[in-house]
């Protein structure tokens, strides 16, 4: 079986030469440059791990290393993230036992590296945020070294093939695969320092911040540093329904990375769950990877995404029903169908309205909440903030944590889009060179410029909403200061 | 609540305050912006060469001087919301042409006969291929005629018939 997509309308899948993995003894056929999980999923295995105690299966759910579902044991080290670990010929994968037995290879045997490292600015997280953080502030005489865990560098733009409204001088117009081609290209004319496959695994605030960074599972980086960007983005949010850990239900990022990262294709026939811009947009991108999409529930009575997008879908033919949600989804180690329901005022499962649809592949699109863990870890102040998706760093408009240098940019500050997300690296990044007193006109100059277009960004009705939420985190941040 | 909050399917009701007058569209190839709501938006006031799109700030949905509008359809290509269309009443004696974006495969090609498709995506006759332009940025403009009729009725094209 062969799940690959080999033709696309917007994109192109460049694969390099085969090379082979065992997925317990059994040959799997896989390409250069795909991750673990994906080559396994594009050759039809979609369970990656069982759960402890009831050995339900677990599936590809974020692809992006925030959730556990894809662990498994890869040539003798146990809990592999395989959605963010590239393949290597001959690489041995195993299905875990129990909880994960210790590691079979002698760990004073492996060849593990170390390094330390002092710079002005790390930026954690290569999303729209982190990159433009980093442009911005190398580009000012900063020096920056930036982190990602994902072996590709742009977050979740390297998945989007829509085309960004914004303004002429902000990208607008172009897909979003090719704003993270041309970041990708600023940050490789840049000084900036970065390195990938690379997790911050702890803040310590000793005389000097410090974080401690894991690469490749082989290499510890001590990195000292005087400022920090938290530009970690956001993870998905799971909805409760029986069956919603089978194997065939994935967040819309997850099944984004699969078929628009690796040019997998993630089902046959696709039930969406929430009609936000997130939903509708991976609704058309499945229609262009060749899924037949049934239809988007959504349980509001209005569509949350801009009307553009829902048309653009309704115009194929796929239906959008508003107060619908998902009560069950069907399936034994996998979905093979799911129960949908209309809804009345309070939200309650209209009794008799339920139907049966047969799909393979559940879309969760039912909204994100900030990756604020490293922040929090670090001692940060903390609130819920229901407008921006949870629990978020209090921070003022400079976004400017109470941690003295410490700042976040993009989702993490609260659930936005990627527009915003540029804009508020590009202001992070100039403050942090305003700081430090290099190029102080041109940086004010970019900062007033990126706070600008925010505000302008910032004028749709559906910034209301996290507009709201700021100006709470904002008045917080100058109680506590 | 207006029921293109519910459906995502804008009616004609809905566009009547922004549709060229009929003098107008009679008179040959003009622009049909399918955008109503407020989107931090500009491509296709940059790209009109004729002035004829213009956004009063980057939020207020594109107001257009049809007057001006020549129906180049070069805004059809770069509109992010893929909600730009170009109509030729005058395509012929019963047929109009409609000018639509299109990012699938396969490509179609001049000749082919397609299901045409409503706002809604159902089949509501037959649009056969008449121009087809490539854009460098992988978006495809086609145009399509159909019955004088359908002329404001059909967005899209479905399954090729031949």
């Amino acid at each position: 079986m062969d799940l690959r997509i080999w033709k696309h309308p917007i994109l192109e899948f460049k694969r390099e030469k085969p090379v082979y993995i065992y997925l317990d003894g059994k040959k799997i056929k896989a390409y250069k440059g795909e991750t673990i999980a994906a080559a396994l999923y594009a050759s039809g295995i979609k369970i990656y791990s069982r759960s402890v105690k009831y050995h339900r299966p677990r599936g590809f759910f974020c692809g992006i290393g925030k959730c556990s579902s894809c662990l498994m044991r890869v040539d003798g080290i146990p809990h592999v993230r395989t959605c963010v670990t590239l393949v290597k010929d001959g690489m041995k994968i195993e299905y875990e036992k129990g909880r994960g037995e210790p590691p079979t290879t002698d760990m004073t045997e492996m060849e593990v590296e170390e390094e330390k490292l002092d710079t002005d600015l790390i930026i954690i997280g290569g999303g729209p945020a982190g990159l433009s953080a980093a442009i911005t502030a190398a580009n000012l005489g900063v020096d920056v070294y930036l982190v990602d865990e994902n072996p590709r560098a742009g977050g979740q733009l390297i998945k989007q093939t829509h085309k960004f409204f914004g303004s002429k001088d902000n990208y607008a117009g172009v897909r979003g695969v090719e704003i993270a081609k041309i970041l990708l290209r600023e940050l490789k004319k840049s000084d900036v320092k970065w390195v990938l496959n690379a997790s911050v695994v702890g803040y310590y605030g000793n005389k000097k911040p410090t974080l401690a960074v894991v690469q490749n599972n082989r290499k510890l980086i001590e990195a000292t540093t005087r400022n920090i960007i938290v530009a970690t983005g956001a993870q998905e949010i799971m909805l409760p329904f029986p069956n919603n850990d089978l194997p065939g239900v994935y967040g819309a990022g997850g099944v984004q990375t699969l078929m628009n990262v690796y040019g997998v294709r993630p089902g046959n026939d696709a039930l969406i769950v929430g009609a936000g811009n997130v939903g509708l947009i991976v609704g058309y991108q499945l229609v262009q990877a060749g899924v037949n999409v049934k239809m988007v529930v959504e349980a509001m009575p209005k569509i949350g995404g801009y009307l553009v997008h829902a048309s653009k879908l309704r115009r194929l033919g796929v239906p959008i029903l508003t107060r619908h949600s998902i009560s069950a989804a069907k399936g034994k180690d996998h979905v093979e169908g799911a129960i949908i329901v209309e809804l009345d005022e309070k939200w309650q499962p209209i009794e008799g309205t339920e139907q049966e649809i047969e799909v393979d592949l559940i879309c969760l699109a039912v909204g994100l909440t900030p990756s604020s863990e490293l922040l929090f870890q670090a001692g940060c102040e903390k609130a819920y903030i229901p407008e921006l998706g949870g629990p978020v760093a209090i921070h003022n408009e400079d976004l400017e944590t109470t941690i003295d240098g410490m700042y976040l940019a993009g989702d993490v500050s609260g659930i936005e889009e990627a527009s915003t997300a540029m804009m508020e690296g590009r202001i992070t990044g100039a403050n942090v060179a305003i700081e430090f007193g290099k190029e102080r006109s041109k940086a004010e100059k970019l900062r007033g410029e990126a706070f600008k277009h925010l505000d302008e960004l910032r004028k749709s009705p559906f910034s209301e909403k996290v507009l709201r939420g700021k100006e709470k985190v904002w008045k917080m941040w100058r109680e506590l200061k | 609540m207006n029921s293109y909050e519910a459906t995502g399917v804008l009616t004609l009701e809905d566009l009547k305050d922004r549709l060229p007058p009929k003098e107008r569209l009679e008179k040959g190839p003009v622009v049909i912006i399918e955008c109503i709501q407020k989107i931090p938006c500009d491509p296709c006031a940059h790209i009109c060469r004729f002035g004829a799109i213009k956004k009063p700030s980057l939020i207020d949905p594109p107001e257009v001087d049809y007057d001006k509008c020549t129906g180049c359809g070069e805004c059809v290509a770069v509109c992010p919301g893929l909600a730009i269309f170009v109509v030729n009443f005058k395509y012929s004696d019963d047929e109009a042409s409609v000018t639509i974006p299109y990012e699938f495969l396969p490509i179609p090609k001049k000749g082919e006969i397609f299901e045409a498709l409503d706002r809604e995506g159902k089949p509501v006759g037959e649009a056969r291929v008449i121009s087809v332009r490539r854009m460098e940025d992988k978006t495809t403009v086609v145009t399509i005629s159909v019955r004088k009729d359908l002329a404001m009725v059909v967005r899209n094209i479905g399954r090729k018939i031949k």
